[in-house]
């Protein structure tokens, strides 16, 4: 049986507006992410990265081009449908690990299960299990700014799996990190693809995610510059122009 | 070939409801400063109020000197009360909507993320109304207290124990129920417009917006 796409891509294209100007990001995308993939897409920072990301994830609208996730044309979506797709199909990390402050680790990773219509009492106990699972088990009661950086991203990677989403969007999911840590969350998010058969989308310049990606995806001024399958990646790791290795 | 895709449910209000208590609790002095802003308003608004009912039973009821004095200058009072009150709910609206677009705008990275997490529109919307309508109520009623207290103070050090016999209870507290429904449906008006933009955007759009 041939790998189905969950995330599909046809001539995406976002423009915005400064002032007057328009500036185009994404000048026509088109990518198949496969599902169970881990991939990365890499390019320099204003490449269009994070607008791809939030394109993908039903965080913004195209100005032109489709997206479809599982099949389903996100533009096509009502804004109940779009929050069910963002609640229960996808889950984010990001840069700025953006916990809500005021809640605690339980409570920051119970959220999407509550807007998923689960019991208080279901949410508690899947969040206490997911922040086994991340590694956090003694840390649920800390509010987010008692947690490290470390400990904050792994919280979010928790709660984004509240839900057993079939994708994982990470925006610059180690970019606020240090390079141990980084290599950590990386291992972990690897760990969460290979167990939890979910598919995980980086966007990131972070070369130490090359190794554990299945693919990665080259984007350059708003186009796909090329796109590389692991077993050419081992060669080219160590001649990644204009890049630094982290 | 689509799959299904459900419509997300919309939240009991119990949990919007005790959501926002829980964040009211946990800014504490946050909250504090919005309620003192809408306090400051209606404290205010309500010391107008209570000279107003002071003058009043005093004319009406009180001792022949205070009443002949005050007479005398009535009109002067009357066209001065109507500009003070006008003044008084002027700053109010101004710094209610101004710290509810202050706390609105705050948070814009977290409702991004809210709605990242499934959450509705509406239940955004909900979330700081509810907020909004606590420190409205609040800060009014405590408001009018300190309104009224301060300005029977005034009175009973100016007109002395005969305010005490016609003390207008009725009248103040007539003018606390306006005060109060005032107070905190200018809270709730301050919030709608910032909570409601807030909840409209896209959620990649909230969380670029850097206050």
């Amino acid at each position: 049986m041939p790998k189905e796409a969950i995330v599909r891509t046809i001539g995406l294209k976002k423009t915005y507006m400064l002032g007057k100007i328009p500036l185009p990001v994404l000048k026509g995308i088109d990518l198949e992410i496969l599902k169970g993939e881990y991939i990365s897409i890499m390019g320099p920072s204003g490449s269009g990265k994070t607008t791809l990301f939030n394109m993908i994830g039903g965080l913004d609208k195209p100005t032109e081009g489709k997206v479809y996730i599982d099949e389903v044309d996100v533009a096509q979506l009502d804004a109940y449908e779009l929050a069910w797709l963002r609640c229960r199909k996808i889950g984010y990390i990001f840069q700025t690990f953006n916990l809500i402050p005021v809640m605690t680790a339980l409570k920051n990773i119970m959220l999407p299960m509550i807007f998923a219509g689960l019991s208080t009492d279901e949410a508690m106990e899947k969040a206490r299990q997911l922040l086994m699972t991340v590694g956090l088990g003694e840390r649920i009661h800390h509010k987010p700014f008692e947690l490290s950086g470390g400990q904050q991203q792994r919280v979010a990677i928790a709660r984004a799996l509240a839900n057993d989403p079939a994708i994982i969007l990470a925006d610059e999911p180690t970019g606020n990190l240090d390079l141990r840590t980084g290599k950590e969350i990386i291992q972990l998010l690897k760990q969460m693809n290979r167990e939890k058969k979910v598919s995980v989308i980086t966007a990131t310049h972070d070369l130490k995610m090359l190794d554990v990606s299945d693919r990665v995806i080259w984007v350059r001024d708003g186009l796909v510059e090329r796109v590389e399958d692991r077993a050419n990646l081992d060669i080219k790791v160590g001649e990644v122009e204009g890049e630094e290795g982290g | 070939m689509a799959k299904k895709i459900e419509k997300q449910l919309s939240l009991p209000f119990k949990n919007a409801f005790q959501m926002s208590l829980r964040s009211l609790k946990i800014r504490f002095g946050r909250s504090v400063i919005v309620t003192m802003s809408i306090l400051l308003g209606i404290a205010f608004l309500m010391s107008v109020f209570s000279t107003n009912a002071f003058t009043r039973a005093l004319i009406e009821k009180g001792p022949e000197t205070i009443r002949v004095s005050l007479q005398y200058n009535q009109e002067e009072l009357h066209t001065r009360s109507i500009w003070l009150v006008s003044l008084s709910l002027l700053v109010c609206v101004v710094g209610i909507v101004n710290a509810m677009l202050m706390s609105v705008t705050e948070r814009s990275r977290e409702i991004g993320t809210m709605k990242c997490l499934g959450a509705l529109d509406r239940f955004v919307m909900e979330l700081f109304l509810l907020e909004s309508l606590a420190h409205g109520l609040l800060g009014s009623i405590v408001g009018s207290v300190i309104g009224v207290l301060i300005m029977s103070i005034v009175f009973l050090i100016q007109y002395g124990g005969a305010l005490l016999s016609i003390f207008p209870a009725g009248a103040l507290l007539r003018y606390s129920v306006i005060s109060i429904i005032l107070g905190t449906a200018l809270a709730v008006i301050g919030a709608l417009y910032p909570a409601y933009v807030s909840a409209r955007m896209e959620p990649a759009e909230a969380m670029r917006r850097e206050v």
